[in-house]
């Protein structure tokens, strides 16, 4: 393997947990399925990088599903929801901005902690990018938590998928392709239902903020 | 494999066309026969698992062992009755104009795709495929729980997605780290993912990887089970779906989520010679337990009441094989048994009663017994055996598990004691007036499903008397194998 390709993966890996961070400190939808395409595009090419430094073929079939779908499909179909039900607007988070900012760098010291002894016995090249991984799981987690519309939370939701992904790639040079074309399949599906419930909830509530979502609680 | 094809693709075929004519008066009856020809799989799997011992197929992508051939046959089971259930209850739905044919294609396409990805979750070979088949029949449930687009229905699907789709993601993440630990063992193709391959290598795979790996995936299928802390999504899910969507959400979803985690615990426990595994399900799950428990009598909602309680007993079986050993795993393998038989058969009676009162507010349904003696007596006999009365399955297999913790894990029984008995009385003293209580109401024009309910119960009762020798022999077998 070239020192090129090493470089190479750990700029995306920064980029990956660049872009985590901004997707957490973003208010705008509209920039968040952005960013999102972003990051799904900078998973694409390290994924191929990793492919081409170690020859493993079956990474580019993977880059490939990943760009159909994290950087052109789910994009395309999220634009065309918050275009239907015009929600442009700031998003509102339920813990402010630099105090999230905070927690985030909290918990990439704690992935760093748990993934370095980890990553030592990964036989991959791409082994320091795995405390990284996780960090993006974690961070698109605490986006999820903090949200409190529907459409960014589903954006934190596949941005975990991003994650985990990268963690794949990280690790061991990506899934079983039968088992990688099946999540991919139940993203896909996952995102559609997401999509469809989106509207109905919209004509429910008359709007997408799910802490109209609070009914069934215990008394 | 004409069996195993059988099975899997009898229920492939049934979503396909009830996609296409769902609507149709036929169409319950449709549900029934493909039900029925998944039964006849898996009945024919069970014979052959039990002349020939394990098997494999499709160049090894599935394993049919004695440990989820006995849940195949459950699931495919309670698939059935609860398929002959939902005949006449769909039918008062459409009478009241709950479901439209849209809904009633929907929800019959869903009703045999959910049968199709838990039998794939049960009998696949591959740890990989078992995660996209636990995430595919979250998926069914979501748009079967939503079934009804009110807003409640709506606010549970949505609940239930999101927290069972972050579960099932820390799931994948364990999946990723257990493939890191395999590959070194086993080698770097699809194998490695195997679960035969694992588990023969399963003393060698590196214990620091599978410690961290475990908690991922405990995390993740436990969300599925149920578990205490992370079970907010299962009251909002069995009470504002269609009623055979809760039975078979409780009876069968949660085992096939406790069977991921038990697979997951011979590899651990395989790996690191530490009881790790163990001590963290005996922890989490008498948690539930406890949590559980004291939730029930906090309830108004009958079916909302019924899902604390499957958090409870879901927990029960999660400690039973957290104590570990033969007899606590044999205890827990009988206990996920009879609380699937038991608890769908109470959904049953729970189903009728609620369309009958027209409301799910246990208040206000009342005297069950005078208006419709079979239903109010149903509940009546199911919830006595839910409660662990004696001669009942749940008495035999809660008798085994507290008397094993007593032995293994003194400290625990008083705390379990304890549970049971505030579940007892919270569901006792609920039940009681809706059985027995004055009543103005009509009786229901049609004629409930009962047969269900009374086959559920008589297993149930006959598992506590007495186990039959192949039943007893096949429980040792899968208790050996995952309670080493």
């Amino acid at each position: 393997m070239s020192p090129l390709a090493g470089q190479l993966i750990n700029l995306f890996a920064a980029a990956m947990l660049l872009l985590a961070f901004a997707m957490l400190s973003q208010r705008r939808v509209l920039t968040l399925i952005h960013l999102f395409a972003l990051q799904g595009a900078t998973l694409v090419a390290s994924t191929a990088v990793v492919g081409y430094a170690t020859h493993q073929p079956h990474l580019y079939l993977s880059a490939g599903i990943t760009l159909a779908l994290k950087v052109f499909l789910i994009p395309w179909l999220l634009h065309r929801v918050i275009n239907r039900l015009s929600v442009r607007w700031d998003v509102e988070t339920l813990i402010n901005i630099p105090a999230t900012m905070l927690i985030g760098i909290v918990l990439v010291i704690f992935a760093f902690n748990i993934a370095a002894p980890i990553a030592q016995l990964s036989a991959s090249v791409a082994r320091g990018t795995f405390g990284i991984a996780l960090a993006c799981l974690l961070l698109s987690f605490m986006m999820m938590i903090t949200r409190s519309k529907a459409v960014p939370q589903v954006i934190g939701f596949l941005a975990m998928e991003n994650g985990l992904f990268f963690a794949a790639v990280s690790a061991t040079y990506g899934m079983p392709m039968v088992v990688e074309l099946g999540i991919a399949l139940d993203v896909l599906v996952g995102i559609l239902i997401l999509g469809v419930f989106m509207f109905q909830i919209r004509e429910q509530f008359d709007s997408l903020d799910i802490r109209h979502l609070e009914k069934l609680k215990e008394d | 494999m004409d069996a195993l094809a059988l099975l899997l693709g009898s229920p492939l075929a049934g979503a396909a066309l009830l996609a296409l004519f769902g609507h149709r008066g036929a169409a319950r009856d449709l549900n029934v026969a493909f039900s029925l020809g998944t039964f006849i799989g898996a009945c024919g799997l069970t014979a052959r698992v039990v002349a020939e011992g394990p098997l494999t197929a499709w160049d090894r992508e599935f394993f049919v062992d004695p440990l989820n051939v006995f849940l195949v046959t459950l699931t495919a089971f309670v698939a059935l009755t609860t398929a002959i259930f939902s005949r006449p209850y769909m039918r008062v739905e459409q009478e009241h104009g709950k479901m439209t044919p849209r809904r009633l294609r929907l929800y019959h396409s869903m009703y045999q795709l959910f049968s199709f990805t838990m039998l794939l979750a049960l009998t696949t070979n591959n740890v990989g495929i078992l995660w996209v088949a636990m995430e595919a029949a979250t998926l069914t449930t979501v748009l079967l729980v939503s079934v009804y687009r009110t807003a409640a229905s709506l606010e549970a699907a949505w609940k239930y997605f999101i927290l069972c789709g972050v579960g099932i993601a820390q799931a994948l993440f364990g999946t990723v780290l257990l493939y890191m630990a395999a590959e070194k063992v086993v080698g770097p193709e699809a194998g490695a993912l195997l679960w035969t391959n694992l588990e023969a290598a399963k003393a060698h795979l590196d214990p620091q990887i599978i410690t961290v790996a475990f908690a991922f995936l405990f995390v993740g299928y436990g969300t599925k089970v149920g578990l205490v802390p992370v079970h907010n999504w299962l009251p909002d899910a069995h009470a504002e779906g269609p009623t055979p969507v809760s039975a078979v959400l409780s009876g069968l979803l949660l085992n096939v989520a406790l069977y991921a985690i038990l697979r997951c615990k011979v590899l651990t426990d395989g790996a690191l010679q530490a009881p790790l595994a163990g001590q963290l399900m005996m922890g989490f799950g008498l948690l539930s337990v406890t949590v559980g428990a004291f939730f029930l009598s906090r309830q108004k909602d009958v079916k909302r009441m019924f899902a604390y309680s499957s958090i409870e007993h879901m927990g029960l079986s999660t400690f039973a094989f957290g104590i570990g050993g033969p007899v606590a795993t044999f205890a827990g393998l009988l206990h996920m048994t009879v609380h699937s038989l038991t608890k769908s058969a109470i959904f049953f009676t729970v189903g009728h009663a609620a369309q009958k009162a027209g409301t799910q507010v246990m208040e206000d349904i009342r005297g069950l017994a005078r208006a419709n003696p079979t239903i109010g007596w149903g509940l009546m006999l199911g919830s006595l055996a839910i409660l662990g009365m004696p001669p009942f399955g749940v008495f035999a297999s809660e008798f085994l598990i507290l008397t094993t913790a007593m032995r293994e894990q003194p400290w625990a029984t008083p705390i379990l004691l304890a549970a049971l008995g505030v579940a007892f009385a919270s569901v006792f003293g609920r039940v009681l007036p809706m059985v027995f209580g004055e009543t103005a109401l009509k009786r229901l024009p049609h004629q409930p499903a009962l047969v269900p309910v009374f086959v559920h119960l008589s297993l149930a009762l006959v598992l506590g008397l007495y186990i039959p020798p192949y039943l007893d022999g096949w429980y040792r077998q899968a208790a050996r194998m995952i309670g080493g």
